[in-house]
């Protein structure tokens, strides 16, 4: 029997009205999922299935995604010279970060408008947590949280690019690799580029060493964004030290993987593959108040105005670290 | 800058397809007189037709060397560079010798021809090599960071120094040297188009290269453009934007067969027997890197726009239908079967539950 059926045997209860369930509304972590499917994903399933549109909302899904999975079969998308895939991204590797972002490190973002809303924008930021996560989670804070939504493309070590597999991984999610052309041809085409110029020196560091920002190469980072003139944007990643917190570096194993430093940490490689589970530490970004650089294109072969620069980037994010730890005391409270 | 067109073309390596291609169109343009086809071999009978207008000289390059001298040329365009070692003709090292003695003979004999004003050299973007720390878009003046592996790769590298060297001695000609991406066309035949014309197509585990193609009558026009007008310079021919590896055999239809990078080279030259393409380090080392490169400077010089990756791919899709499975339809076929299954479960599910 239906619920229809059932309350109108009721007496009296016949003009009853359920009452209106609450409107979605964004709450702390768990956000309710959405009943309406997002606009560029509405347009994607009217343009490919027109009578996709009838039926409910499971239909549509089912729809959306049999139409998602044909594309992707025929080959009918669309890549840039870099590689960049924003169809695969949007739709296969933002929502498995997502969970990360929010429910597992509880990410908050502050000063997203810091971030220029159109326009090229070099966002520089600390680099720490053995795998690189922060760079991901960097990625999504940009994607949910900056008013344009804006795709962050981020530079990658060369290492990255050697491997066979993450290689494809990287550069279908927009990363490239890290040198100066790439940059300088992102940055001139009015993308929004993310670099860690700390490196392996950063996210290969010890526990004990934790927010201590290491060199920042020759900033190569910054005579980019001279020659671009594009502005640079601090930003400081807390929480990604402690997720999997190195208590020592396995040099001589390292050496002969071939990869910069192996990892010994509370829970890897001592449980093996659950060694891989980052720990839920509780995550702050701050995107710090752009420093402009238009106005020094001429000095960017000029080795002391991009030290000096790269100098006032490395400060500025090491004494934003500083305020981010205050606020979090505790590195895996709530 | 347009000056006058020169009267008297040499062109070698008339008995390929794009050699004959160039000279016939050279023939037919009312604006130069006299066209002569260099090559060392008889071109193929599906080729006469194209040549009835160019003389034709069957010589090696050592006996070019007089030739060019001899004809007055005004303008020699050396396009005999093989891309594949062609086993009626020597193999690898008949291959080496065409490229890279070839090349240096041809030029020698160029340095020496008093009228000479141009010469245009084609070469290829696998000029940029191969290496995990390259850029990701190769402008003309990115330097090839690692000597590749392919040996047309090492050939093509040659053959660019030898022009260097030629441009140092004789400044005043007008040296063009055009970097092609692969060629695909609906009729030219090359290693690439047959490749993507097998129904199953070998690709490295792992890899997904970023791709450019430049359909063959663009690369006509560019050739003759550098001809009848002044281009000095080197240039990046190639359709604008990218096709993954992947996404083009897709497109095409077939089915990608990953194979581990190592060793690809020899199981390829297994699976030869059953009909698939040999693969070289050539095109380990582009399905491994990818290739991308910048043509503004192409636009700018030429004014010539050549047709994007996309739709030339797509033109030699059309033309090699046969042999695909996973077509576009039977995707969208599969597709609608599979939303009117669910739905039509859906619907009994639905009926069941109202029932009970």
């Amino acid at each position: 029997m239906s619920q229809d059926e059932f309350r109108d045997m009721l007496p009296g209860h016949a003009e009853f009205q359920l009452p209106e369930p609450p409107a979605p509304k964004k709450m702390n972590g768990r956000r309710p999922v959405p009943e309406k499917p997002d606009e560029q994903l509405a347009k994607l399933e009217q343009t490919a299935e027109p009578e996709a549109a009838a039926g409910d909302v499971w239909d549509r899904r089912v729809a959306a995604g049999l139409a998602f999975l044909r594309r992707r079969l025929a080959g009918a998308y669309e890549v840039d010279e870099f590689g960049f895939d924003p169809e695969l991204t949007e739709a296969v590797f933002h929502p498995m970060l997502r969970v990360l972002y929010r429910d597992w490190f509880r990410t908050e973002v502050f000063g997203i408008e810091n971030v220029p809303a159109e326009g090229p924008g070099l966002v520089v930021g600390n680099h720490s947590g053995t795998l690189a996560l922060d760079a991901l989670m960097l990625t999504v804070a940009l994607r949910e949280n900056h008013p344009r939504r804006r795709h962050l493309r981020l530079l990658g070590a060369d290492l990255v690019f050697r491997v066979p597999g993450m290689s494809e991984l990287a550069r279908a999610a927009g990363a490239t690799v890290a040198c100066n052309p790439d940059a300088e041809r992102l940055m001139a085409t009015d993308q929004l580029v993310g670099v860690f110029p700390e490196g392996f020196k950063g996210i290969g560091k010890r526990f004990s060493e934790r927010y201590k920002l290491q060199r920042f190469g020759r900033g190569g980072f910054v005579s980019a964004a001279l020659r671009t003139g594009t502005p640079i944007v601090p930003v400081a990643i807390v929480g990604a030290e402690e997720i999997y917190p190195i208590l020592a570096d396995l040099k001589p194993l390292a050496r002969l993987l071939g990869v910069p430093y192996f990892p010994v940490t509370p829970t890897f490689p001592w449980l093996g593959p659950l060694g891989l589970v980052p720990l839920p530490s509780k995550w702050l970004i701050q995107f710090c108040p752009p420093i402009p650089t238009a106005h020094l294109t001429e000095y960017a072969d000029d080795p002391l105005v991009v030290y000096n620069l790269a100098d006032q980037v490395r400060e500025t994010i090491q004494a934003t670290l500083h305020e981010l730890l205050q606020k979090r005391p505790d590195p895996f409270a709530r | 800058m347009v000056t006058s067109p020169p009267s008297v073309v040499v062109v070698t390596g008339v008995s390929r397809y794009l050699g004959a291609r160039v000279a016939a169109r050279l023939a037919a343009d009312p604006r130069i007189d006299r066209v002569v086809g260099l090559d060392p071999h008889d071109p193929p009978a599906r080729l006469h037709g194209l040549l009835d207008g160019v003389e034709r000289i069957r010589a090696d390059a050592r006996a070019a060397a007089e030739a060019l001298a001899g004809l007055g040329a005004e303008a020699v365009v050396h396009l005999a560079v093989t891309s594949v070692p062609d086993p009626a003709h020597g193999g690898r090292a008949g291959m080496k010798e065409q490229n890279v003695i070839g090349t240096m003979q041809v030029l020698a004999a160029a340095q020496g021809a008093p009228k000479l004003r141009k010469l245009v050299v084609r070469s290829s973007t696998a000029a940029y090599g191969a290496s995990f720390r390259d850029p990701a878009v190769f402008t003309e003046d990115t330097e090839p960071r690692a000597v590749p592996r392919g040996p047309f790769a090492r050939d093509i590298l040659d053959v660019e120094g030898y022009v260097r060297g030629f441009r140092r001695r004789r400044p005043e000609v007008a040296a063009t040297v055009l970097r092609f991406a692969p060629l695909i066309s609906s009729s030219a035949e090359t290693s690439l188009t047959r490749y993507f014309a097998q129904p199953v197509v070998p690709t490295v585990l792992g890899r997904d290269a970023r791709l450019q193609f430049v359909h063959v009558d663009d690369a006509l026009e560019v050739l003759h453009r550098s001809i009848v007008e002044d281009h000095p310079g080197t240039f990046n021919v190639a359709g604008s934007g990218v096709l993954m590896l992947s996404q083009a055999v897709r497109r095409a239809g077939r089915i990608a067969l990953p194979l581990p990078e190592t060793g690809l080279s020899t199981v390829a030259a297994l699976v030869r027997r059953l009909g698939v393409e040999q693969i070289g380090l050539d095109q380990i080392d582009l399905f491994v890197h990818g290739r991308v490169v910048d043509t503004s400077r192409l636009v700018r010089e030429f004014g010539f726009t050549p047709r994007s990756t996309a739709t030339a791919f797509e033109e030699f899709i059309r033309s090699h239908a046969a042999g695909s499975s996973l077509t576009e339809d039977r995707l969208a076929a599969a597709e609608r079967a599979i939303l009117d299954g669910v739905r039509r479960m859906r619907a009994a599910a639905d009926s069941a539950d109202s029932r009970a």
